[in-house]
C-alpha cells in the first residue's frame, strides 16, 4: 500500500477501514477481541455478584451503604458523552476531514481524562473510608472489576493519543484509517461495559 | 533446513528464526519447544512410575512427589499438547485453504514468543525455591496454603502462556474467515482446518476465564486480595468454576484438531473422500458447542445440588452423540477403502478403539451417583489418560510423522516409526488399562505412596512397566528424527503420493511465499480433483503470476514477551520484605512491553514485495529455497 498517495474526499472509499485486506483482518481480529473482552468481563462480574457484600465477620462495608450515586450518574454521562464524540470523529473519518476528525478525538480525551478523574477521586474516597482493596472480599471483587475498566479507559486514551500525535503531520491514509476506526470501536466498548457496572454495581447496589 | 539456511552462518540462523514472523518456520520453534517440554512432562511422568513401583517406595518425598504430578500435568497439557498441536495448525491450516501466511504473523511470532517465556517462567520455579504442589487444576483451598512461591509461578507463567494462546486463536480464526483462496468455501475446506477453526473459537471464549481466575490468584496470593480467602468472605469455590469453564472446553481444544489430523489421515490412506464431509462438520461444531455447558461434570461431588448435577450430567451425556458420529464416519471412510498401513495410518487405527475406551468411562463418569464413587481415585486418570494420550498423543504422534516431510522436506523412517508405534501402543494400554481397576479397588489419586496390606502392588508395577514401554518408543523417536535429519533424502510435493488437500500440491518444504499464484478451489480434496482430471501442476491459479506482497520479520514480539516474563518475577516478590527491588523490575517489565506495543503502533510496518521476475527465478531453482530474503 502506498503511504503517499493522496485521497480527496471524493477518492475516499467509503468504508476505508475494511478496504484493505489488512483492514479487514483487524477489523473480523478486533472484534474477535472484544468477544474475548466480554467473556473476561462476564467472568468478572460474575465473581463481583457471588463476593457482593461478603467480608469478615463484623465488616460494615455494603454496597447499599457505600455507594452515592450523583457522583457516578456524572461519570456516566460524561462517559456515554464521550462515545458519542467519538462517532463523530469517525463521521469526518469517513468523509476525509482530517482537522475535524482530530478536533472531536481531543474532546473523546478530555472526556475521558475526566472520566479517570473522577474515578481516581472516588476510589481515593472509598480507600478514605476505610474500604481499601484488602478490606474484604467484596472490597476485592469491587476494586478488580471496576478498576480493570478504569485500565481500559487509561489503554484507550493512551492509544487515542498515541495515534493523533503520530499521524498530526500526514493526515489520513488507508494504513492508518483502520487504526483510527478500531480505536473508536474499542472506545465504545469501554462504554458498554460501564453501562452494565452502572446497572449491576451501582444502581443495584443502591437499591439493595 | 533449506538449503540456503545452510549456508547462512549459524548466528543468521538463530537471529532469523528469533525474529520469523513465517508461520512456517514457527511451527517449527512450536514443534521443537513443545517437544521439549513433552520430554521434561514425560521425565516427571517416568518419576511418578518409579516411585509408585513398589508399596513404600521412598524414591520422592511426599512434597516433592506433589510438585511432580503438578509439574506433569501443567506441562503436558500447556507446554506440550498445546503447541505441538499449534506447530501443526501453523504449519499446515494457511496452506490446505491456499493462503500466503496468517492473517496477523507479527501477533503469530508474540504468541509463540509468549507461551515460550511463560513456559521457561513456569519451569524456573524448580530451581528458584520449588515447584507449584496443589495440583495441575490448583484448587484455590490448597494453592492458597501453599507456601513458598511455587503456586505464584504457576499462575503468573500460566498468565504468560495463556496470552499467547488467545492471541493464536484470534489469528487463526481470522485467517480462516478472511484469507481463503478463491473457491474455498466453508464447506470445502479440509477437515483439518475446519477443527483449527472451532478448536480456536474455544481458545478464544475460554481462555478469558482461565485468566481471570489467575489474576484472582496472583492478588490473593501476592497482593493481599481476598477472593478465595474464606475468613474475609471470598469462596474458593469460585476457582473450580472459573478453571473448569475453561478447563472442560481446554480438553476440546486439545481433542479436535487430534480429529482433524486423524480425518486427514483416513482420507489420505484409505485413498477414498472421508465418509460424511458434512456431518464431521457439524459434530466438530457441536462438539464445540456443548464443549461449554458440560463444566461443572468435574464438580459434581462439591455439593451444587441435584438440579445442577442431572443438568450437567445430562449435557455430558449428549456430548457423547457426536463424537459417536464421528467414529462411524472414520470407520466407514476406511471401510471399502483401498488402505496403506503407512505409520500414521496405523496409529490413527490405534486411535479409534484407544478414544473410544476413554470415551465410554467418560460417559460413565457423566452420571453422578457413579461419579462419587469413582472421583478421585486412579480409575479417573485412568479415563482421563486414555482420552489425552489414546486421543491427542497418538493424534500429535500420527501427526508428526505425516507432516514432517512437508515441514521438512525429508521423511521420517517407517521402520523405526514402526517400532515406536508398537512400543508406545502397547506401553499405553499396560500402563493405564490396570489403572481402572486400581481405582475400582479404592486407590486414591494424587497419594505419594500405598501400604503393602493394600494389595495394590502387582498392578502398580505393571502399571510402571509399561510407562517404561513408552519411554523406549519415545527414546526411539528420537533417534528416528535425529537419523533423518543427517540422512536428509529430499522428498518431492506429495511425498505419501496420494495427498488430497492444497500442501500437498506445493514443494516441501514450501517457498517462504507458499504459492506464487494463488490457486483456485474446486471443490473438496481439490488436489485430487486436479490429480484425477491429469492436471499435472497440481492446481489451477486464480491470479496471473504478479508481485507478492509480504511482512517483514520483527524482534519486537520476542521483545515484547520478555518485558512481561520480567514483570513475573517482580509480582512474584512483590510482597517479600527481603527484596524491595521487586516493584522497580515489575516497573521495568510493564515498561519493556508497553514500551515496544507503543514503538510497534508508530512505526509504520508496510511489508515488502517479491517481484514477479524473482518468483519466475525461484521457480527454476526449485521454489523451496529462502533465497529471495
Amino acid at each position: 500500500m502506498d503511504l503517499n498517495k493522496r485521497y480527496t474526499a471524493q477518492s475516499w472509499p467509503d468504508h476505508p477501514e475494511t478496504a484493505t485486506l489488512e483492514g479487514k483482518n483487524k477489523f473480523v481480529g478486533f472484534w474477535l477481541l472484544l468477544a474475548a473482552e466480554t467473556v473476561t468481563f462476564a467472568s468478572l462480574f460474575a465473581t463481583y455478584l457471588a463476593l457482593k457484600d461478603r467480608g469478615p465477620d463484623g465488616s460494615e462495608f455494603t454496597a447499599a451503604g457505600l455507594f452515592e450515586l450523583p457522583l457516578v450518574f456524572a461519570m456516566t454521562m460524561i462517559l456515554l458523552t464521550s462515545s458519542l464524540t467519538s462517532v463523530y470523529a469517525m463521521y469526518h473519518m469517513k468523509n476525509h476531514n482530517f482537522k475535524a476528525m482530530q478536533a472531536w478525538l481531543g474532546i473523546t480525551v478530555l472526556l475521558g481524562l475526566t472520566f479517570l478523574g473522577l474515578e481516581i477521586y472516588e476510589f481515593n474516597h472509598y480507600v478514605h473510608l476505610g474500604f481499601g482493596y484488602t478490606t474484604s472480599a467484596f472490597s476485592s471483587a469491587f476494586f478488580t472489576l471496576v478498576g480493570t475498566h478504569g485500565a481500559h479507559v487509561l489503554f484507550g486514551l493512551s492509544w487515542f493519543i498515541a495515534l493523533m500525535i503520530r499521524n498530526s503531520k500526514r493526515g489520513l491514509n488507508m494504513y492508518n484509517a483502520p487504526k483510527f476506526y478500531l480505536a473508536a470501536l474499542y472506545w465504545h466498548f469501554i462504554d458498554v461495559v460501564w453501562v452494565f457496572i452502572f446497572t449491576v454495581v451501582y444502581l443495584m447496589g443502591v437499591i439493595g | 533446513m533449506s538449503s540456503l539456511a545452510q549456508k547462512k552462518g549459524f548466528g543468521a540462523v538463530i537471529w532469523d528464526y528469533l525474529t520469523t514472523v513465517d508461520h512456517k518456520k514457527i511451527a517449527i520453534l512450536y514443534l521443537i519447544s513443545g517437544g521439549f517440554f513433552f520430554l521434561v512432562g514425560g521425565l516427571e511422568a517416568m518419576m511418578i512410575r518409579i516411585q509408585l513401583m513398589k508399596a513404600g517406595n521412598d524414591f520422592l518425598s511426599a512434597g516433592l512427589y506433589n510438585e511432580i504430578i503438578t509439574m506433569h500435568g501443567t506441562t503436558m497439557i500447556f507446554l506440550a499438547a498445546m503447541p505441538l498441536l499449534l506447530a501443526f495448525m501453523n504449519a499446515v491450516m494457511p496452506l490446505q485453504i491456499g493462503a500466503r501466511d496468517v492473517a496477523f504473523p507479527f501477533l503469530n511470532s508474540l504468541g509463540f514468543w509468549l507461551f515460550f517465556f511463560g513456559g521457561i517462567f513456569l519451569n524456573l520455579s524448580w530451581f528458584m525455591g520449588g515447584a507449584p504442589d496443589a495440583g495441575w487444576t490448583n484448587y484455590a483451598s490448597l494453592a492458597l496454603a501453599s507456601e513458598g512461591h511455587g503456586i505464584d509461578f504457576y499462575s503468573l507463567g500460566l498468565t504468560i502462556s495463556g496470552f499467547g494462546t488467545l492471541i493464536a486463536g484470534i489469528n487463526f480464526l481470522v485467517t480462516i474467515i478472511n484469507m481463503r483462496a478463491p473457491g474455498m468455501t466453508y464447506m470445502r475446506m479440509p477437515l483439518f482446518t475446519w477443527t483449527t477453526f472451532v478448536a480456536s473459537a474455544l481458545i478464544l471464549l475460554a481462555f478469558p476465564p482461565l485468566t481471570i481466575g489467575l489474576f484472582f490468584m496472583v492478588f490473593d496470593r501476592l497482593f493481599g486480595a481476598n477472593f478465595f480467602a474464606v475468613n474475609m468472605g471470598g469462596n474458593t469455590i469460585i476457582w473450580e468454576h472459573l478453571f473448569w469453564i475453561f478447563g472442560h472446553p481446554e480438553v476440546y481444544i486439545l481433542i479436535l484438531p487430534a480429529f482433524g489430523i486423524f480425518s486427514e489421515i483416513f482420507a489420505i490412506f484409505s485413498r477414498k473422500r472421508l465418509f460424511g464431509y458434512t456431518a464431521l462438520v457439524f459434530a466438530t461444531i457441536l462438539i464445540g458447542f456443548y464443549g461449554f455447558m458440560v463444566w461443572a461434570h468435574h464438580m459434581f461431588t462439591v455439593g451444587l445440588g441435584p438440579t445442577a448435577n442431572a443438568v450437567f450430567a445430562l449435557a455430558t451425556m449428549i456430548i457423547a452423540v457426536p463424537t459417536g458420529i464421528k467414529i462411524f464416519n472414520w470407520l466407514l471412510t476406511i471401510w471399502g477403502g483401498s488402505i496403506s498401513f503407512t505409520v500414521p495410518m496405523v496409529y490413527a487405527v490405534a486411535f479409534i478403539p484407544s478414544f473410544v475406551a476413554g470415551g465410554v468411562t467418560g460417559v460413565m463418569q457423566a452420571m453422578a451417583p457413579l461419579d462419587y464413587q469413582l472421583h478421585d481415585s486412579y480409575f479417573i486418570v485412568a479415563h482421563f489418560h486414555y482420552v489425552i494420550v489414546g486421543g491427542v498423543v497418538l493424534g500429535i504422534l500420527a501427526g508428526t510423522h505425516l507432516y514432517w516431510p512437508k515441514m521438512f522436506g525429508t521423511m521420517l523412517s517407517e521402520k523405526l516409526g514402526m517400532i515406536t508405534f508398537w512400543f508406545f501402543f502397547i506401553g499405553f494400554h499396560l500402563t493405564f488399562f490396570i489403572q481402572h481397576f486400581l481405582g475400582l479397588m479404592g486407590m486414591p489419586r494424587r497419594v505419594y505412596t500405598f501400604g503393602a496390606d493394600q494389595g495394590w502392588d502387582l498392578f502398580n508395577m505393571i502399571s510402571s512397566v509399561g510407562a517404561l514401554f513408552m519411554a523406549i518408543g519415545v527414546l526411539v523417536l528420537l533417534v528416528n528424527v535425529v537419523l533423518t535429519t543427517v540422512k536428509n533424502v529430499r522428498v518431492g510435493n506429495d511425498p505419501w503420493g496420494d495427498g488430497r488437500t492444497l500442501e500437498w500440491a506445493i514443494p516441501s518444504p514450501p517457498p517462504f511465499y507458499n504459492f506464487a499464484q494463488t490457486p483456485l478451489v474446486r471443490g473438496l480434496d481439490t488436489y485430487w480433483i486436479e490429480k484425477m482430471e491429469g492436471n499435472k501442476e497440481g492446481m489451477v491459479y486464480a491470479e496471473p503470476l504478479g508481485d507478492v506482497h509480504m511482512p517483514n520479520g520483527s524482534i519486537i514480539p520476542l521483545i515484547m514477551s520478555f518485558g512481561m516474563f520480567v514483570a513475573a518475577f517482580g509480582a512474584l516478590y512483590f510482597l517479600d520484605d527481603t527484596k524491595p527491588w521487586a516493584l522497580a523490575v515489575l516497573i521495568i517489565g510493564l515498561g519493556i512491553t508497553f514500551g515496544s506495543m507503543l514503538v510497534r503502533s508508530l512505526k509504520d510496518d508496510l511489508g515488502f514485495h517479491i517481484t514477479k521476475e524473482e518468483l519466475i527465478e525461484d521457480a527454476k531453482r526449485g521454489g523451496n529455497t529462502d533465497g529471495l530474503k
